[in-house]
């Protein structure tokens, strides 16, 4: 589990966070929405220690993330893995290099064993015959798979997707999706999509936290998100004339 | 006040760059890979600024010289002197801060605009070590041999111009580029050099590590860190010349 407990931040006079707190549940998609500019992602990059907080507390299954050294962070570190909005590949690398990187940085697996591991998880995202590809080679969203792949070969406890279905088509959206949801349940990992896409909230999300001017505005489930009755969700939610129409038919 | 933030951002960078590696093997891997990418990979550009160079050095100081009052050697002397003390290691590393600071800033700043140093980073990876200490190593370990291969052939260049052109004679050009030869000023170059790779690698490295934005910054990142890394190569080289030579 992680808990963000009053957590704030500002830049100069402009606070971008405002006293969020959050618990985020193991074995579920949690989701943060909200409008681009609302705060979610610096949200995200306080809570992986990307950013320093002014103020507040980052709590992984019982140990506060935040003030600690380098190297006590890297200890949890180790533990999340991150889905990045546009893959953060390594471009020098291909595609089984950048999988077996932190397999080489962190492990004393042996040259074959990486190998094997890299193979599983691509074969998991559903990518087996691009190991020796090049990220420039290689479509977006099988750049978002590999990422995947990449943040699950450490088996982390934690996972963080940054806007994982960004630039992609409605299928490819959907296949991501489902794989998050896959391999949330499967390695049994607490998981937090950072997204403005509702296809996705309704789609995966567990537990959706609506962040709203650098506030938690609002919290509760994919079923709940389309019969509030709160202003800011409902402008957020039917802006578009397709969601409108399903609100029309609820 | 501006100079001091960047200058305290630099050494927590830099203090941050050398701290202990994750895995050694890693970043020895890395050290070998920016061995022959900076290093190697400058030779070509070396090679033919310093031969051309050697030779119009050679010209110039034979058309400058022509008096019956001063001996052909003087060519060669001037030649070496002109080659060692100032060309090879101060003009070369300025080439350098062009070809290799740009690129090291455009390769960092656009890890940073792509994400992949906060990829680094959630690793557990310290991304300044990893992508800066094999870059300065391996330019220290490199650029002393670029300039010390840059004297010779400029020497060379002065050499095949300087006679085929009838400016001066083999013997007296070979005479006199080793007439009261000093040790010294080689040390004294090498030491130039040193400092110059740190200086090189190290700015660009800062300027491509702190890019913000897009496309755009790569490019400003990248003209920022040949323009810093020039200006404080000439300042240094006063520096050290008045330390050692005065």
């Amino acid at each position: 589990m992680i808990q963000v407990q009053n957590l704030s931040k500002a830049f100069g006079d402009k606070e971008v966070i405002k006293n969020v707190s959050i618990d985020f549940i193991k074995g579920k998609i949690n989701i943060i929405i909200g409008e681009s500019g609302s705060g979610k992602t610096v949200l995200s990059k306080l809570m992986v220690g990307l950013m320093e907080p002014d103020s507040g507390k980052v709590i992984y299954d019982g140990n506060n993330f935040i003030g600690l050294n380098f190297d006590n962070k890297r200890e949890i570190r180790k533990q999340i893995g991150m889905l990045f909005q546009g893959g953060a590949l390594f471009d020098s690398m291909t595609v089984e290099q950048n999988i077996i990187f932190p397999l080489s940085m962190f492990t004393q697996l042996s040259e074959q064993e990486k190998t094997e591991r890299a193979n599983v998880c691509l074969k998991r995202v559903n990518l087996i015959n691009a190991n020796k590809l090049f990220p420039s080679e290689i479509s977006g969203g099988m750049k978002k798979r590999v990422g995947i792949a990449r943040a699950i070969a450490m088996n982390p406890k934690y996972l963080f997707c940054d806007e994982p279905n960004s630039g992609l088509d409605p299928k490819t959206s959907i296949l991501i999706d489902n794989l998050i949801k896959e391999i949330t349940e499967e390695f049994d990992m607490v998981t937090i999509v950072i997204t403005h896409d509702m296809n996705s909230v309704i789609e995966i999300g567990d537990y959706i936290n609506f962040i709203y001017k650098g506030e938690l505005w609002w919290k509760g489930n994919s079923s709940e998100i389309l019969k509030t009755a709160n202003k800011e969700i409902n402008d957020f939610v039917y802006c578009s004339t397709f969601m409108k129409k399903i609100k029309e038919n609820l | 006040m501006n100079w001091l933030y960047h200058f305290g951002r630099y050494y927590l960078l830099i203090k941050r760059t050398f701290k202990r590696p994750e895995k050694f093997s890693i970043y020895w891997q890395q050290y070998v890979l920016q061995m022959d990418s900076l290093g190697i990979g400058s030779l070509g550009i070396v090679s033919i600024i310093s031969i051309f160079m050697g030779a119009v050095i050679c010209i110039q100081s034979a058309f400058g010289f022509e008096s019956p009052w001063i001996p052909l050697y003087a060519v060669g002397v001037s030649t070496r002197d002109i080659i060692t003390l100032e060309f090879s290691p101060t003009v070369v590393c300025l080439i350098l801060a062009g070809k290799v600071g740009s690129n090291i800033a455009s390769e960092i700043g656009t890890m940073r605009i792509t994400e992949q140093i906060d990829a680094l980073e959630i690793m557990g990876i310290n991304s300044s070590g990893y992508l800066i200490a094999p870059k300065i190593l391996a330019a220290v370990t490199m650029f002393p041999l670029l300039i010390v291969l840059s004297m010779f052939l400029g020497l060379f260049g002065g050499y095949i111009v300087g006679v085929a052109a009838g400016a001066v004679t083999p013997y007296e050009y070979i005479y006199g580029i080793t007439y009261d030869f000093r040790p010294y000023n080689i040390v004294y170059a090498l030491v130039k050099t040193y400092i110059f790779s740190f200086i090189i690698t190290s700015v660009s490295a800062y300027h491509g590590y702190f890019t913000n934005g897009g496309a755009l910054e790569v490019g400003r990142s990248s003209t920022k860190a040949v323009v810093y890394s020039s200006i404080l190569i000439l300042l240094f080289n006063v520096i050290i010349t008045q330390i050692l030579l005065s």
